[in-house]
């Protein structure tokens, strides 16, 4: 908890965390919503905000603040998956190039070089065009999530080797210790932190890629999310006609969310860097 | 002679591998799918409603077999994808048919290289003097200001940023052009006019590559000045008496320059794809917006062509960089 | 006749740490008065940890947050006046930075920059003082003054990475006493060096002294090499200096109780009885116990130690002592 009140000492922690808070309730509203997303014409069409309809209503005949609420959840479910998949294979192919290293640890991390240099975009594209139609948020994310592992598997690949080169590992070594346990209890508490940090980071990748996915038309346009809104807003040339509210709607909630995250994951990383935190020390 | 063992030639070998290994993934994946390219088609052409009789539907399915290069055994069909690439063959296009992928690919890919490369040194260079500057001077007031700022704009994913742009000063302030690389119907001459023209259009996707790319860099060299500062031999100077501003140069920028430039080979896959979204959303007519078409019109040759030499380029990129890397780093030079 | 060439008085510097909301407080040079005669060579002795480096960082006004300067005052005296260091300006300080006291820092290992030329380190520090002198003019100083030393030439042209560390630490000596400052500050010049090169870093303290005639500060906690190389030593402890006289008196005739544990424990030839050390640790310079900081581990201990701090007096003509056992001798000889 001590942890906790100084993080909030920082204001970038501050903000992005209630607006994270926010958001969350957000999502959680759509559980309550009166309409059902996918449905079409459940209200009149292309009202401007009022009492009513407190973000108006698109051109499919939908309110957009519940639509709204889905899309910030799904999106959120999506990034929620595809991050926590990629942290587990960062974190085992980190840890084993790290730990191991030899000819292991060098295949590793050049097939993590591999998705590095070859254009993820481009790789996801095609297999988004082959997979199109049976696109669900689960493959989705799960599509996203084998490509997001590689940078963040060098960055805990290179903590396990400076840990490595520590007295503990050392001595809990020549103590007997097994690798397994070594590695998941000596250096746990040194990886969670790195790791949480990259989760939240990566979080923010899958969620611009699906709003980018989304535009292309890759991705499965009934499922609401901050991606798809944002994509029928433009395919029903909202922009021309001037219906600022179902634009601007998911490009204002994308923007929260993606600052909110980036905040965090710099404060979180800020304090957690010892040299930072020499520096703020005494000035 | 160690530099060039040691360094060169394991480089080299990584090169052609990652080569190999990107372009037999792009010659896998298509026929992973659990539908054939051509199935898709046909489905493809049936919802728009044409209809074949059976006897032309076999040709056309065997040309587009011949087409889509899915003839023969698997083994058949990946020494003819290799043939065909040493020939600089991507096949035809389906989007634009009959017209060969690779000259659509050679309209395009001149203005994706121009503004790729342009974006990408004047963001780093600009990202890194402002970022070094700022981190060095670390408690000043317009240093902090510029780091909330770009606090604000990175995080923002390149389809975003440059769609508010594109709203802002092409929509709302109607500064620029909406679209294109040109204007309609002009061609592509060498005198003023044309130059201004395109300078016009490319503007807009120029700054919003630009923008991102510096808030990017800016944060990164921040971190690394402020890391480097503390570093025994800028102490030193520091105790010697060295004048602030070699200190700031030679010393701090000049070191902590060598990781930025480790740091653009790894990004550098990124900055590609994010120069190809930023055209799409500009309809500028580079690589991004042929791709854009042949996701459109499912023509997977030209997917495949497009991913084939984006895979080639990035490697290719990184492979320069890391080769000027020594050039810079005396230690790798002579170790 | 005193011709002092720096003096300190009272002079007082902590560490003020604040370790989330916490504030912690290092006592690190807590009251020390020190003169500094031309043309010698003082040492400063005590364990790791009694504030030594600190005192350096002090003399040589650098100080930093969260190092403060709580009270009193350094004096360089400089033609003859005496500034007080705290009273120059930033520009000032750098100025006498390198021209009056120079400084040679603890572990060469990674004080040269990297990323250029030996030489060219001798060109900034040249350059960045007084004379005008071209880039050639400033290598052609920088090989003289490699040559008078005794060190190889061709060392300009390398990078640090290149040369060994006892080298680095030699050039470092080289570079100190490049501009002839009239104190060189040395922060342990010989630790973590093996025992043939550390002669040879001694050898050139001792050439460099004989031949600019100023006053060299040696830091170290080795006994020998202040045997080998110290006019007069100050023993530190927590802090403080609690005994300073010439060479001979500390090793021939130590007061202080902690000196006397110092010397004792110094191996002697054909001396094979266990060497005896004092007992304890030293105390957190963050958590001083009352009174005087070594009355803990002082087997003369008297009640007065344990509360009030001991005043410094004046054992000899030219022998000081931090002790209350001074007083416990004069009252005995004077009943």
């Amino acid at each position: 908890m001590k942890i906790l009140r100084d993080l909030f000492k920082d204001y970038r922690f501050g903000i992005s965390f209630i607006i994270l808070i926010i958001l969350l309730i957000f999502a959680c509203l759509s559980f309550f919503s009166p309409y059902d997303p996918t449905f079409w014409g459940d209200v009149p069409r292309d009202l401007k905000p009022s009492m009513t309809y407190l973000l108006g209503t698109n051109s499919k005949g939908q309110d957009i603040f519940w639509q709204a609420t889905f899309a910030v959840r799904n999106s959120l479910i999506i990034a929620l998956i595809a991050s926590s998949v990629s942290r587990v294979i960062a974190v085992l192919v980190g840890m084993v190039a790290g730990y191991k290293g030899g000819l292991t640890g060098r295949i590793l991390m050049f097939v993590s070089d591999v998705f590095l240099v070859i254009p993820l975009f481009l790789v996801i594209v095609m297999l988004a065009m082959l997979v199109r139609d049976k696109m669900t948020l689960v493959t989705l994310a799960l599509l996203l999530a084998v490509f997001g592992w590689a940078w963040d598997a060098r960055i805990i690949r290179s903590q396990i080797l400076s840990l490595r080169e520590r007295e503990f590992t050392q001595t809990a070594v020549l103590s007997g210790t097994g690798t397994v346990p070594l590695v998941l209890k000596e250096y746990m508490p040194f990886t969670t932190p790195l790791v949480f940090s990259t989760l939240i980071n990566n979080m923010s990748w899958v969620i611009g890629l699906e709003i980018t996915l989304a535009f292309l038309g890759l991705v499965n346009m009934e499922i609401p999310t901050l991606g798809t809104m944002l994509q029928w807003a433009i395919s029903y040339q909202a922009v021309l006609l001037g219906y600022w509210w179902w634009i601007l709607t998911p490009i204002i909630l994308s923007i929260l969310l993606f600052v909110a995250l980036y905040w965090l994951s710099v404060s979180i990383s800020e304090y957690l860097d010892p040299r930072t935190r020499i520096q703020r020390v005494g000035a | 002679m160690t530099f060039i063992r040691g360094y060169l030639i394991p480089r080299l070998i990584q090169y052609f591998l990652v080569i190999f290994i990107g372009l037999t993934i792009v010659f896998v994946l298509p026929r992973l799918a659990p539908s054939d390219p051509v199935q898709r088609t046909i489905a493809q052409l049936r919802s728009m409603g044409s209809y074949l009789d059976p006897a032309t539907m076999n040709s056309f399915i065997e040309d587009l077999n011949e087409m889509y290069g899915l003839e023969g055994s698997m083994l058949e069909q990946y020494g003819a994808f290799w043939v065909r690439l040493f020939h600089g063959d991507f096949g035809v296009s389906f989007f634009q048919f009959p017209t060969p992928v690779n000259a659509l690919i050679k309209t395009a890919l001149p203005w994706t290289l121009v503004l790729l490369l342009v974006t990408t040194i004047i963001s780093w260079t600009l990202g890194n003097i402002i970022g070094g500057l700022a981190g060095y001077f670390s408690r000043s007031r317009w240093s902090r200001v510029l780091d909330t700022i770009t606090m604000l704009i990175r995080p923002i994913p390149y389809y975003i940023f440059s769609f508010g742009l594109l709203l802002l000063l092409a929509y709302v302030f109607e500064i620029f052009p909406v679209s294109g690389g040109t204007d309609i119907g002009r061609k592509l001459e060498f005198n003023l006019p044309t130059i201004l023209d395109v300078l016009k259009h490319a503007f807009l996707p120029a700054l919003s590559l630009i923008i991102l790319g510096t808030a990017a860099w800016f944060q990164t060299m921040k971190l690394v000045v402020q890391n480097t500062n503390s570093e025994n031999f800028v102490q030193y100077a520091r105790l010697g008496g060295v004048k602030q501003g070699k200190i700031v140069s030679r010393y701090v920028i000049r070191n902590a320059m060598l990781p930025q430039i480790t740091v653009l080979a790894l990004l550098f896959g990124q900055i590609f794809s994010g120069a190809l979204i930023t055209e799409i959303v500009f309809s500028y007519p580079g690589l991004g917006l042929l791709l854009y078409n042949a996701i459109l019109t499912g023509d997977y040759n030209l997917i495949m062509g497009i991913t084939a030499l984006s895979i080639v380029a990035i490697t290719t990129a990184i492979l320069i960089i890391d080769l000027l890397y020594p050039l810079f780093d005396p230690r790798i030079r002579y170790s | 006749m005193t011709n002092p060439i720096l003096r300190t008085e009272q002079l007082k510097a902590f560490y003020v740490l604040d370790i989330h909301g916490e504030q912690k407080v290092v006592k690190a040079v807590n009251q020390v008065d020190l003169e500094i005669q031309e043309n010698e060579v003082y040492g400063i002795a005590g364990e790791s940890g009694c504030g030594k480096t600190t005192l350096l960082k002090a003399l040589y006004g650098a100080i930093e947050p969260p190092l403060r300067l709580i009270g009193g005052k350094v004096f360089y005296f400089v033609d003859g006046l005496g500034l007080d260091v705290s009273s120059l300006g930033i520009e000032e300080k750098r100025k006498l930075r390198w021209e009056y006291v120079s400084y040679v820092p603890q572990g060469a290992m990674s004080v040269f920059n990297p990323v250029i030329r030996i030489k060219e380190t001798f060109w900034d520090f040249i350059n960045s003082h007084g004379g005008g002198k071209t880039r050639d003019e400033s290598f052609e100083i920088a090989r003289g003054q490699l040559h008078e030393l005794g060190l190889p030439v061709e060392i300009l042209d390398a990078y640090p990475h290149q040369l060994s560390g006892g080298m680095r630490q030699r050039v470092t000596i080289a570079l100190a006493a490049l501009l002839k400052p009239r104190i060189i500050i040395c922060d342990e010049p010989t630790t973590a060096l093996d025992v043939v090169v550390q002669r040879g870093v001694v050898q050139m303290l001792k050439d460099v002294q004989a031949k600019l005639q100023n006053s060299i500060i040696l830091v170290t906690h080795d006994m020998g090499v202040q045997a080998n190389v110290a006019d007069r030593i100050a023993i530190m402890y927590a802090g403080k200096i609690v005994e300073e006289a010439s060479a001979e008196t500390i090793f021939g005739s130590p007061f202080h109780p902690y000196t006397q544990y110092l010397i004792n424990s110094l191996p002697k030839f054909g001396d094979k009885s266990t060497r005896e050390s004092a007992p304890g640790n030293p105390p957190s310079l963050s958590d001083l116990p009352p009174g005087c900081p070594f009355h803990v581990r002082c087997p003369y201990v008297l009640e007065i130690c344990k509360e009030q701090m001991p005043a410094t007096s004046k054992l000899e003509v030219n022998h000081k002592v931090a002790c209350w056992l001074v007083e416990e001798r004069q009252d005995a000889s004077s009943s």
